[in-house]
């Protein structure tokens, strides 16, 4: 089995190669897709896990503190840990709740992010699904996830559930708007919404640095909204513990509770992988113009760390937003939205549209 | 024009006061010699509590097991939950004078809420704040406490 660290394509052909010679087409389909989905969903669960460590341990840093040390060697093992425990709970359904939307709410927000994590380019070779309009699917199925949590809050029979999750409604309604707009700029600086198009076209220079003016506010449009897409702080007024006990998890408990829990980690990587995708070349190494030298040393680093590297940085800055700035009332996440986000992101997509035109770009 | 001026520069304004308090956890992010937290049981050796902290009140003797306690009583009246009693007893000094000295400065730690009223109360200073803070007992009897110790007495200049 042809295994190279570069180019995945070759190990998934010839997977497929040696599937086909004994097997029937659509068995071959059949277990190829299985392998796929059980790959994303061990990379999840263990992502997922690193993640909450990974939040725990930097938000502890940003507050001078030292974070979880009790379990294993700085507290390495306490998610898992935390895991364990969460899957020997009770799992408690409230009096006179909706069970079956009750039941059923976890499991949509879940589902919608693995739908979407199909569709993210690890590496090269890497992707599961790779439509002609992948960015369009990904921000489409993304928005699914508060169909979930909606049904969430209103299944609980709990009035704070339906606060949070009604918050949570009117907040992506308008930060939606303010990612797909995002994603429009960068569609038409790119030309292609195939994922794969957008990616192999950053192998000359990243978007950001190639689309310059209009490409950074875009990235920092993005940042903003993809944080509260994900609902994560300082736009967590969904759950925020401090007014509505947890929002629209409150009568969860055990595993459904940690589905919740693992989808916004998950979401957080897809926000991340996107503006990894659309702004810094997804796994493409950093290549400046003509430094051959420099070009060569960075293409010798294999694009699954690029991309992973990239992915983590934009994590991390989206922990420091988090453990930095305050939550914001609801009126104020709308005053952002509607009177600041929306306008600039308009008026960016026109000086886009100028500068593809006039070719002002690299 | 000038509404888009001031539109345009209150978002720079925004984002310049966002990136202010970034540059503040930041900082702290990349220097891990300013957390504050301790790990208690596996520093008990080295831990040293800070100076302001309340662990318990304490009456200090010097190396002649003398103390500043005039048995005034003004803590007695000033601590609000009626942790200390203060018991007086008479002795007759060498000159053949009377005078009334402490006999037990009773503190009952247990109802403590470390306010430090006493301790700025106390007229002469005899008691501080001590610094030890494991106080767990098996018997709620042993958190009463006499604070002058056995045989001690006032000190020469203290003035009453
Ligand atoms: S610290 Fe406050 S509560 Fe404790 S003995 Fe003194 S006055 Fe009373
Ligand atoms: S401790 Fe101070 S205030 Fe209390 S009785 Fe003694 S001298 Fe008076």
């Amino acid at each position: 089995m042809a295994f190279d660290i570069y180019d995945f394509t070759t190990l998934t052909s010839s997977i497929h190669q040696s599937l086909s010679e004994s097997l029937p087409p659509l068995a071959v389909e059949m277990i190829e897709w299985t392998l796929v989905g059980l790959s994303m969903l061990i990379f999840v669960a263990l992502f997922g896990l690193i993640l909450v460590y990974l939040e725990r341990k930097v938000c502890a840093l940003f507050q001078q503190r030292l974070g979880p040390m009790r379990v294993g060697k700085w507290g390495l093992l306490q998610t898992i840990a935390d895991f364990v425990k969460l899957l020997m709970k009770e799992l408690i359904t409230p009096n006179r709740a909706d069970k079956f939307l009750y039941n059923l709410a976890p499991f949509i927000v879940i589902i919608v992010t693995f739908m979407a994590i199909a569709a993210i380019p690890f590496a090269k070779g890497l992707q599961a699904l790779d439509f002609d309009i992948g960015v369009f699917y990904v921000s489409a199925i993304s928005s699914l996830g508060v169909i979930g949590i909606l049904l969430a809050g209103w299944a609980s029979n709990n009035k704070y559930s339906l606060i949070g999750a009604m918050r949570s409604g009117a907040q992506i309604i308008s930060y939606e708007l303010s990612v797909g707009l995002t994603l429009i700029t960068m569609i038409i600086f790119a030309g292609t919404m195939q994922i794969s198009g957008i990616v192999d076209a950053q192998a000359s220079g990243w978007f950001i640095f190639r689309g310059h003016i209009p490409a950074i506010i875009a990235f920092i449009i993005f940042l903003i909204a993809g944080t509260a897409e994900t609902n994560r702080g300082p736009f967590d007024l969904a759950e925020a513990e401090s007014e509505l006990t947890a929002g629209f998890h409150t009568e969860y408990s055990g595993i459904k509770f940690a589905f919740f829990f693992l989808a916004e980690y998950v979401n957080l990587f897809i926000v991340s992988a996107m503006a990894t995708v659309l702004f810094l070349g997804g796994w493409q190494p950093l290549h400046f113009g003509s430094f051959e030298g420099f070009n060569q040393v960075m293409d010798f680093i294999p694009p699954i760390f690029w991309f992973f590297g990239k992915v983590m940085f934009i994590i991390y800055m989206i922990m420091w937003f988090k453990w930095t700035f305050p939550r914001l009332r609801v009126d104020q996440i709308l005053t952002l939205e509607w009177k600041y986000l929306l306008p600039v992101n308009l008026f960016n997509i026109l000086l886009m549209t100028l500068i593809v035109l006039m070719g002002w770009h690299f | 024009m000038k509404a888009l001026i001031q539109y345009i520069s209150t978002i720079l304004q925004g984002l310049l006061t966002l990136v202010k308090g970034m540059a503040v956890t930041g900082h702290y992010f990349f220097r891990p010699k300013l957390i504050t937290t301790q790990q208690y049981p596996e520093n008990r050796q080295t831990l040293k509590m800070f100076d302001r902290f309340r662990g318990e009140v304490i009456m200090p003797h010097d190396e002649n097991n003398h103390h500043k306690c005039t048995g005034c009583g003004i803590c007695e009246m000033n601590c609000p939950n009626g942790s200390i009693e203060i018991i007086t007893k008479m002795i007759e000094t060498p000159e053949g004078k009377k005078k009334k000295v402490i006999d037990k400065h009773i503190y009952h730690l247990g109802m403590c809420t470390l306010c430090n009223l006493c301790v700025k109360a106390c007229p002469t200073g005899a008691i501080v704040m001590g610094q030890k803070f494991e106080h767990a007992v098996w018997d709620r009897t042993q958190l009463t406490k006499v604070l002058n110790q056995p045989g001690s007495e006032l000190m020469k200049d203290v003035k009453e």
